[in-house]
C-alpha cells in the first residue's frame, strides 16, 4: 500500500471531479468494511480514496414523497433505530442487520453493500425486492438506476468512471404491504449467505396478493430479480399450491456454483425453501397492517 | 508517504497526531498514541478485539482509517475505569472469571457497555447476538455472557434504588 491519496470532499460535484480525474484505481470510501479489508490483502491497491462522509446528503435518512431516501454513508446500525422505516420496510432493515457483526453494522452501508457487488450481499436481494432505486452522480450529471442494475458480476458494477452512489431510495408503501428477508448460513450469526431471499408483497382488501417482488442472492453471479416466482403467487392468498409454485419457480431461477459453503443442488433446494418461508413472513406482516 | 495532521478526542482528551493514509485507527491508537489496551486480532473486522466507540457508535478500529478520526470522538478501554474504580462490567468480568488470556477482553468490554447503554435489560439471546462479532477462544463465552447479564441486573438495581 504505497502513496495513496486521501480526499474527503464536501460536495457531490467535488467528489465526482476527483473520481473522474483519477489516474489508476480510485475507490469510494463510506463505511470501509469491504474496502479496508481488500486494501489490507492487496486485492485492491487504490491510488485515490474519496471519503464521501463529509458530503452532507450522504449521511441522512429522509422521508421523500412518501418513501425513504437513505444516504450512501448511513451505517446499517442506524436503520433499525428508525421505527417508521422499520414499519415500512422491515425486510430491508432485517437484511441490513445481518451484515457482519454489530461492529461492522456501525460502519457498513446499503450503498456499499450494493457497490461491493458480492453475489451473496445480504441487503441486496431485500433492496431488489423492495423496488429500491439508486441515485448516482457522475461527470455527465445525475441518473437513477434500479437496485438490480448495479451489480453486473462478482465485484463488478455498472457504474462508469467518475460515478458514485449518493443515496438509495425505498419507495412509499401502500396499505397492507410488507417485506421479509431470510438467508441460510451454517451457523447462527456472522457468516456469508449460502442463499438469501427477499420478498416484498402488497395485498388487496381480501388478502389476495396484488403485487409481489422476489429476489434471490448467492445463487447466480449477481443477485436475481425472479419475476416467475412473483407471478406464481400474485392473485393468490399464498395457499399451499401457490407456495409450492413459488418454491419451484425460485429453484428454477438458480444458476449457482459449488463451493465450500454449499453445493449447487443444496442451493437450488434451499432457494425454494427460503422463498416459501420469506413469503409467509412477508404475508403475515402485510396482513397485520 | 503522505501524512495527515488530525485532531481527535480520545477518552475526553484532545489529541493531535500525524497519520499516514494507510494507517488504521487501531494503528494510530496503539503506535502513535500508545494506547495499547485496544488489541489487534484479525485485522479484518471479524474478531472484534479492536472494538472502540467512534462518535458513540461501536466499530472495529481496524476497519477505520486513522485519517477518518479527524474531528471525531473516540472512546477506548483506557477510558472505562474511573481512576482506580473499575466499571461494573470490568468488576463482573473478574468476578465471573470471564477472561483467560485477555486479548479479547477490551473488545468485549467496550461492546458490552455499548449494548447496556442501548438496552439495559437484554435477554441472554440478545447478549449473544450483540457480541457475536467478538471472538474468544478461551472461555467458551458462557462466563462472558453471565458477567454481562449480572452487570445489567446490577446496573438496573442501582438505577432504581
Amino acid at each position: 500500500m504505497e502513496d495513496i491519496r486521501y480526499e474527503a470532499p464536501a460536495t457531490v460535484a467535488a467528489a465526482v471531479k476527483l473520481l473522474a480525474g483519477a489516474k489508476g484505481t480510485a475507490k469510494v470510501l463510506a463505511g470501509g468494511t469491504d474496502l479496508l479489508v481488500q486494501m489490507r490483502s492487496d486485492i485492491v491497491v487504490p491510488s485515490l480514496i474519496v471519503d464521501i462522509k463529509k458530503i452532507a446528503d450522504t449521511g441522512t435518512i429522509k422521508k421523500e414523497k412518501g418513501g425513504w431516501r437513505i444516504g450512501a454513508s448511513v451505517p446499517c446500525a442506524v436503520l433499525g433505530e428508525q421505527a417508521a422505516l422499520v414499519r415500512d420496510w422491515p425486510g430491508v432493515v432485517e437484511a441490513a442487520e445481518l451484515i457482519g457483526s454489530t461492529q461492522v453494522q456501525g460502519r457498513a452501508t446499503l450503498a456499499g453493500n450494493l457497490c461491493n457487488a458480492s453475489p451473496a450481499a445480504d441487503s441486496v436481494p431485500a433492496l431488489i425486492a423492495a423496488g429500491a432505486t439508486v441515485a448516482i452522480a457522475g461527470p455527465k450529471g445525475k441518473r437513477t438506476a434500479k437496485a438490480e442494475e448495479i451489480a453486473v458480476g462478482p465485484g463488478r458494477t455498472s457504474l462508469q468512471k467518475g460515478e458514485f452512489v449518493v443515496s438509495v431510495f425505498l419507495p412509499p408503501r401502500p396499505k397492507r404491504a410488507s417485506d421479509a428477508y431470510l438467508r441460510f448460513i451454517p451457523r447462527t450469526e456472522m457468516d456469508i449467505a449460502v442463499v438469501g431471499c427477499g420478498i416484498a408483497l402488497v395485498l388487496d382488501k381480501k388478502g389476495l396478493i396484488e403485487d409481489a417482488r422476489v429476489s434471490l442472492g448467492a445463487v447466480a453471479p449477481t443477485p436475481l430479480l425472479v419475476k416467475e416466482a412473483a407471478k406464481a403467487i400474485v392473485g393468490t392468498s399464498l395457499d399451499a399450491q401457490a407456495l409450492e409454485a413459488l418454491a419451484a419457480a425460485a429453484s428454477a431461477a438458480c444458476r449457482p456454483i459449488d463451493d465450500k459453503r454449499g453445493t449447487k443442488e443444496f442451493r437450488i433446494k434451499v432457494a425454494g425453501v427460503l422463498a416459501r418461508r420469506a413469503a409467509e413472513t412477508a404475508y403475515e406482516r402485510a396482513r397485520a397492517k | 508517504m503522505a501524512r495527515h495532521h488530525i485532531t481527535t478526542t480520545v477518552n475526553g482528551d484532545i489529541r493531535e497526531v500525524l497519520v499516514e493514509t494507510t494507517q488504521s485507527l487501531l494503528d494510530v491508537l496503539r503506535n502513535e498514541l500508545l494506547l495499547t489496551g485496544t488489541k489487534e486480532g484479525c485485522g479484518t473486522g471479524d474478531c472484534g478485539a479492536c472494538s472502540v466507540m467512534l462518535d458513540g457508535r461501536l466499530v472495529c478500529s481496524c476497519l477505520v482509517l486513522g485519517v477518518e478520526a479527524d474531528g471525531k470522538e473516540i472512546d477506548t478501554i483506557e477510558g472505562m475505569a474511573q481512576g482506580e474504580e473499575l466499571h461494573p462490567l470490568q468488576r463482573n468480568f473478574l468476578e465471573h472469571a470471564a477472561l483467560q488470556c485477555g486479548i479479547c477482553t477490551p473488545g468485549f468490554l467496550i461492546a458490552a457497555r455499548a449494548l447496556l447503554e442501548k438496552n439495559p435489560s437484554p435477554t441472554e439471546t440478545e447478549v449473544r447476538f450483540w457480541l457475536a462479532g467478538n471472538l474468544c477462544r478461551c472461555t467458551g463465552y458462557d462466563k462472558i455472557v453471565r458477567a454481562v447479564m449480572a452487570t445489567a441486573k446490577e446496573l438496573r438495581e442501582t438505577t432504581h434504588a
